[in-house]
């Protein structure tokens, strides 16, 4: 298990190296200058010099990624070119309150959905079965930025129980905190849990199908405990992968969600960051992004091996 | 001939109906898409604006039936750059093997190691935005899957009989890959390029929405509702009409995809609940 971990540590590293270059060589192939697009199309050539010495884009391309790649490693990740204020401290905050997003939404997610799928896999056919099942078809259709849209007008325009957007930190109150917080946890859990769901519904029908299922049973030992003690544990291995990826559409969905309901987390930043063209901000961002999607899908792996243990003697398969 | 499953024709009338407004909508639509009406704005539906007007007094039905077309685009137009890149590349690395494989597949470990919004945002923060540079950015997420799939059934094939025998023969490569392999692996491709273009017209639609799509003043159905957003209180059905027809078209794609997999794919039948 520690080479594992460790192998699959080395993984992440060669990533990220691998990924700082390519997001900084994103902006290198960009056709058009990016001075000019920039400071946009009126600027005076003045202007346009200006920037071209702050950001050093007349050195050559690998002086400029290796300036900025030893910036990282010493914890610099530069200076926000909008706001001059330094990107350490801004994308940390960022990040500490998209987390908080993150963590509750998967825990629900996770949590609700194993529920659901066990709930719908031992009563497969029946009419609660059927129900949940076209719901849940119903939930994975719809994008997370209708389903924000849809709890604004109702919680917030037509029942008047939640601000519409915004954020109140725990400093403010706990209710304060929890009210600003209600409505991006459920866009964001809505779609995901039907994912889970289904998957730990079909992997829990395949499970109580095995030998040793029906060996619990001949043994007299009661449907409650056959199925937490002996099929919970083997249903649930696919589950965890499934929750990995969901790791990565939630991020993506944070973006989204942080956009509609105004939460100061990381992907309003980048949105803030793409949209005032601020490079410096940008190649940041999705880098802390990458690292912590990375971080995300190490810790899914370790926790399959820790379940699975086939995995941790093969080669590794990422 | 076997009957159709019921989730393929279900969701092919929807899908053919959409398509038609897609194909049609600005011969069908009653007003041209960015026609303002200051005297008219955000009415309710009536006779003459089925669907009632926006902030600026535009037809919200035909605004819809011209999106329609940019987000059908979007999804069928990433699903396509996704094959184009994704099925040589795993028939590439199925065929080859060795390190040719080991190389395509880093590449792609790559890709994925990036959310895929935010792979999105990468590729389409620094330029103008339009609907292809966005449908190319979204296929471009997608081909890690398709690489991935097609491998793994090229793997299968490669040692069958009848492709050592073409190799035998002396065939050239493109061949054997073109003729011989493909016309047998392309049955799980095409189910999952069904399920792709769902996930390719919300994820098109999520980034115009974040305005990283569809610039004003044409409009898809991502970036209605994000226009649609201040007046949600007020006027509920600028945003509401292109969002319910959005969830239809996936809902409708989705039942298609997994029709496709029924008939295409014989050994998930049994599985079946």
């Amino acid at each position: 298990m520690i080479a594992y971990t460790f192998r699959r540590l080395l993984t992440v590293i060669a990533i990220l190296a691998v990924m700082s270059v390519a997001i900084f060589s994103i902006t290198q192939i960009l056709p058009g200058d990016v001075a000019h697009m920039i400071v946009g199309q009126f600027a005076t050539d003045d202007q346009v010099r200006a920037v071209r010495l702050r950001l050093h884009l007349d050195d050559p391309g690998y002086v400029q990624y290796l300036r900025w790649a030893g910036g990282l490693l010493h914890g610099d990740l530069g200076v926000s070119m909008m706001m001059e204020r330094p990107l350490g401290p801004m994308i940390g905050e960022a990040i500490a309150r998209s987390a908080v997003l993150a963590g509750i939404s998967i825990v629900l997610v996770a949590a609700i959905g194993i529920w659901l799928g066990v709930y719908t896999g031992v009563r497969r056919g029946t009419r609660a079965d059927r129900f949940i099942s076209v719901g849940s078809y119903f939930f994975i259709s719809v994008p997370e930025f209708f389903w924000a849209i849809l709890a604004i007008m109702l919680f917030t325009g037509y029942l008047g129980w939640f601000p519409s957007t915004g954020y109140a930190p725990l400093s403010e109150g706990f209710w304060n905190w929890a009210q600003h917080i209600v409505l991006p946890v459920a866009t964001l859990v809505s779609g995901l849990v039907a994912h889970v769901s289904r998957l730990t519904r079909s992997s829990m029908i395949e499970t109580m199908q095995a030998q040793y299922i029906t060996a619990a049973r001949a043994k007299g030992l009661s449907e409650a405990v056959v199925i937490r003690r002996h099929a919970l544990r083997n249903a649930l291995v696919p589950t965890i992968t499934v929750l990995a990826i969901d790791v990565g559409l939630l991020m993506g969905g944070i973006v989204v969600v942080e956009t509609v309901f105004s939460y100061p987390g990381l992907g309003r930043l980048l949105i803030f960051a793409i949209e005032q063209k601020d490079l410096p901000l940008v190649q940041a961002g999705i880098l802390a992004v990458t690292a912590v999607y990375a971080l995300a899908n190490l810790a899914a792996d370790l926790l399959y091996a820790f379940f699975n243990p086939r995995i941790r003697y093969g080669r590794s398969a990422a | 001939m076997a009957a159709l499953p019921r989730s393929l024709t279900t969701g092919g009338a929807i899908l053919f109906v959409v398509v038609l407004a897609a194909l049609f909508g600005p011969m069908l639509a009653p007003f041209p898409y960015d026609q303002m009406d200051i005297m008219a704005r955000m009415t309710p539906p009536d006779a003459a604006h089925w669907l009632g007007t926006d902030e600026f007094g535009r037809d919200v039905l035909s605004r819809m039936l011209f999106g329609a077309r940019l987000s059908l685009l979007m999804g069928i137009g990433a699903t396509l750059v996704s094959l184009l890149i994704g099925v040589p590349l795993g028939l590439t690395a199925g065929y080859h093997g060795g390190r040719i494989d080991e190389a395509i597949m880093r590449g792609i470990d790559l890709v994925i190691s990036v959310p895929p919004i935010l792979m999105g945002l990468l590729l389409l923060s620094l330029s103008t935005p339009n609907v292809w540079k966005t449908a190319v950015a979204v296929g471009i997420i997608y081909v890690p899957i398709m690489v991935r799939l097609t491998r793994g059934v090229t793997l299968e094939i490669a040692r069958e009989e009848f492709v050592l025998a073409a190799k035998a023969r002396g065939e050239r490569l493109w061949y054997i890959l073109a003729a011989e392999i493909l016309p047998n692996a392309w049955p799980p491709i095409i189910v999952e390029a069904a399920l792709r273009v769902t996930f390719a017209i919300m994820l098109g639609a999520a980034l115009s929405f974040l305005g990283l799509g569809v610039q004003p003043p044409s409009s898809d159905w991502g970036l209605m509702i994000a226009e649609a957003r201040p007046f949600i209180d007020t006027a509920p059905w600028i945003a509401l009409a292109p969002g319910v027809v959005l969830c239809i078209t996936v809902i409708a794609v989705n039942l298609v995809g997994d029709g496709l997999r029924e008939v295409l794919d014989p050994r998930l039948r049994r599985g079946r609940g």
